[in-house]
């Protein structure tokens, strides 16, 4: 038995660690392409505002795009309510509040990772520390999940948790391939220009996949085989293929527990058989924008049912 | 002005005290800079649990840790089973007080407490007249203060019979000391404590309402994750193995108090609740509470839950009662209490008032609602201007004030930067009661940090220390 304000509070515990790691995930990438291309970095980093949805807030606040604002930004801002540290913080709210369905290495694994981030992003970080702070961001997250899926119950707690983290991922994954969908159609480099690889690398590394594309496929960047990675992949961890098949296995798990179906079942089951019946050519045959478009919408959909259908308020 | 006090551990008359014997020749054979090491452990095992407490007004220090001493407080079996006996015969009057206060009144009609004592307390609550709790229980859960001043006096200070904390400290201040120090639980036999949760959901249990079926559904209820009594909600929960609900998530169904759950609405035959009986329902009290439960009162007075501790059980505990505990022990027990009551002057009576108006700066002056430490004066420790002023603020509303001689609570070391050095504390042992009263062997050790305070709590830079009820 689980009251629903707990299962809401799983849900977006994970949600918001997902989104602690995921902003550090993209301003490392933002670093990257601004290290290797001096002209056009400023378009660089508002690429990487668009995919963290923060774009709006961040230009109401600064008027220039540099690695300091946008770093700043992401990371450290407590006004920005998907910084890191605001992300964590929320993370260690909910996590307080259904610190009973925790195990005790989990709870300590986020305050812990809620102690040492306050304290590293208390002030401005120097430009020279930001890859240092970005390994510890993801290396904090990284033990959360370590305790996280080396210590729970694999039951209903875990299951919404998991509900959590891969209704965030999937709308992260599809939102940075959303923001670059024009560099991946075939249509306007073919060939492949030095740029371009750049840009694919960078959507590759956004995701933590620069190195794990090339076990996958030849070593060349192919716009539609990064397509392919990043959507229908099954083994690729931040794919959306993955993501629902993980998704669907968990509401299984809740609906066959409670011995009840809801909408969300259905919605997830769709977009599931969508992700498996298609290739990518289908994909870009009837337009790489709108299909993403539909699925960020359809996600954010499967997200609201969740919460009704379990009763989270 | 320095008392002199009681060293429960060295005397300065008689040296080291037998029940200390033991661990004072395991301290001899301990190098010092390990137990400074060891001091630090504590504080990050503590800090990394989340073992926290907002202090009131502190904005900065929202969260902060209170302080654990790593010398146990000692009390031997012979102490202990005295001690008990008193608390067990206060607790049962506690009860009995309360029966009588909400149905006949015997107590009043007999003249042996003041009937305007009663009718004009705000934790008075007309709601509960004529109300029986399931299995006749008012106060489930009560933590008495009690403090020592020699070898063999004890007094109460407190009843705290309305929700009392601080026991997940107790828990964990033992959970602390037997990781860092395994090897003194083998070599000395300390009475266990961690039983208590079990105890608790046990007692919990066997008050729960008649028309139950089944194995009854427990909750705690807390006010949410920004109370600073939080954690101890959480953990006792978790403990118990029960649910954790916040008044949003509760509601009246079918004549029942149930929780929202991600199946649907569920029963609960047992709430625990850890908030004040304002809150408790919006409907019969405070109408802008958000931190209770609409309608609850009703359920109530129809027999099908069980609230613990019950609604009314403030004017048990209130610090007007208090000075009349005497004549409540022997009014329901038939005998005198055990365990003696701190001599009370009671503002309101002309005669006390004068003589506490001339002797403020030897007494400790206290609000009779107030708790915490908060807005209270200790006239030995006070300035002159500070006790001016507050004598102005007692010559107004007399009645909200009860005085105290400055007692010389016992001192036990601590371990400080330059060793050993005794300061005050004062003890509060936990009560169940249901169909039989247990006391687990133990309690909380408040220890005042400040060399001479005589202020324990923790919203006062009071610590804790693990306490020690031996087998012998």
């Amino acid at each position: 038995m689980l009251l629903g304000r707990t299962a809401n509070g799983l849900y977006w515990m994970n949600r918001y660690i997902e989104r602690a790691e995921n902003m550090a995930r993209l301003v490392d990438a933002g670093l990257r392409m601004a290290l290797t291309r001096t002209q056009n970095a400023s378009e660089e980093w508002n690429s990487v505002l668009l995919s963290a949805g923060s774009d709006a807030a961040f230009t109401q606040k600064y008027q220039e795009y540099t690695a300091a604002n946008v770093a700043d930004f992401l990371l450290r801002d407590t006004s920005n309510p998907s910084s890191t540290m605001t992300s964590i913080e929320t993370a260690r709210n909910n996590a307080r509040m259904v610190r009973t369905a925790l195990t005790r290495e989990t709870w300590e694994s986020i305050n812990e990772a809620w102690m040492s981030l306050k304290r590293m992003l208390a002030r401005p970080i120097d430009e020279r520390d930001l890859p240092s702070v970005l390994d510890a961001i993801k290396r904090e997250t990284a033990l959360i999940r370590g305790s996280f899926y080396g210590t729970m119950l694999r039951n209903e707690i875990f299951d919404f948790s998991q509900l959590g983290t891969y209704v965030e991922r999937a709308d992260n994954t599809a939102r940075i391939l959303d923001v670059k969908y024009y560099v991946l159609l075939p249509s306007i480099s073919w060939v492949g220009s030095t740029l371009d690889n750049y840009q694919w690398e960078s959507i590759l590394r956004s995701v933590s996949a620069h190195r794990s594309y090339r076990w996958v496929y030849e070593a060349d960047y192919k716009p539609s085989n990064i397509a392919d990675y990043l959507i229908l992949n099954v083994r690729m961890p931040r794919s959306l293929t993955f993501c629902y098949r993980f998704l669907t296995e968990h509401l299984k798990f809740l609906g066959d527990d409670y011995g009840e179906r809801h909408a969300c079942h259905a919605t997830a089951g769709k977009t599931q058989a969508m992700l498996t019946a298609g290739s990518i050519k289908d994909i870009f045959d009837a337009g790489l924008h709108e299909f993403l478009a539909n699925f960020i919408r359809d996600n954010t959909r499967l997200g609201d049912e969740i919460a009704q259908d379990y009763r989270f308020y | 002005m320095r008392l002199a006090a009681f060293d429960e551990m060295l005397p300065e008359i008689s040296g080291l005290r037998k029940p200390y014997s033991a661990y004072d020749r395991w301290l001899k054979e301990q190098d010092p800079a390990r137990l400074t090491e060891k001091m630090q452990d504590a504080e990050r095992v503590f800090r990394k649990t989340g073992i926290t407490f907002a202090v009131y007004g502190e904005q900065e220090a929202s969260e902060r840790l209170i302080p654990f001493d790593i010398v146990p407080r000692i009390i031997s079996g012979n102490e202990w089973r005295r001690l008990t006996q008193g608390i067990e015969q206060r607790v049962q009057a506690l009860n009995a007080f309360l029966d009588d206060i909400y149905h006949r009144q015997e107590i009043l009609r007999a003249g042996r407490v003041p009937k305007e004592l009663i009718a004009k307390n705000e934790a008075f609550l007309p709601e509960m007249i004529g109300v029986r709790p399931p299995a006749g229980v008012y106060t489930h859960i009560i933590g008495v203060d009690i403090v020592r001043i020699s070898e063999n006096e004890f007094y109460v200070l407190e009843d705290n019979a309305r929700t009392p904390s601080g026991v997940s400290y107790m828990l964990e201040n033992r959970e602390t000391m037997m990781q860092l120090f395994p090897e003194l639980f083998q070599q000395i036999k300390v009475r266990p404590v961690e039983n208590y949760p079990q105890l608790l959901r046990q007692s919990l249990a066997a008050v729960r309402p008649q028309s139950t079926k089944g194995a009854p559904t427990i909750a705690v209820l807390t006010p949410g994750s920004f109370n600073s009594a939080y954690f101890e909600h959480a953990f006792l929960a978790d403990q118990m193995g029960v649910q954790l609900v916040e008044g949003q998530d509760l509601r009246v169904v079918d004549g029942h108090v149930a929780m929202r759950t991600t199946e649907g609405y569920k029963q609960i035959d047992v709430l625990y609740r850890r908030v004040d009986d304002s809150f408790l329902d919006p409907l019969t009290f405070r109408p802008d509470s958000a931190l209770g439960v609409p309608g609850i009162m009703d359920v109530y007075r129809a027999g099908n839950i069980t609230i613990a501790n019950a609604p009314g059980t403030g004017i048990a505990d209130d610090k007007a009662i208090y000075s009349y505990m005497p004549e409540i022990v022997e009014f329901y027990t038939g005998r005198k209490a055990i365990l003696g009551n701190i001599p009370t002057w009671r503002c309101s009576e002309p005669d006390s008032l004068k003589y506490v108006l001339e002797h403020i700066h030897e007494l400790v002056v206290k609000e009779v609602h107030g708790s915490g430490g908060y807005g209270m004066l200790v006239g030995p420790a006070a300035t002159k201007k500070e006790c001016e002023d507050f004598s102005k603020k007692l010559a107004a509303k007399p009645s909200n004030y009860i005085a105290q001689p400055t007692l010389a609570l016992s001192t036990c070391p601590i371990l400080t930067d330059k060793g050993l050095a005794p300061r005050h504390v004062d003890l509060r042992p936990y009560v169940l009661v249901s169909d039989r009263i247990q006391i687990v062997p133990g309690g909380l050790t408040r220890v005042a940090l400040k060399e001479g305070s005589l202020v324990v709590n923790s919203s006062q830079g009071g610590g804790t220390k693990d306490t020690w009820v031996l087998d012998d």
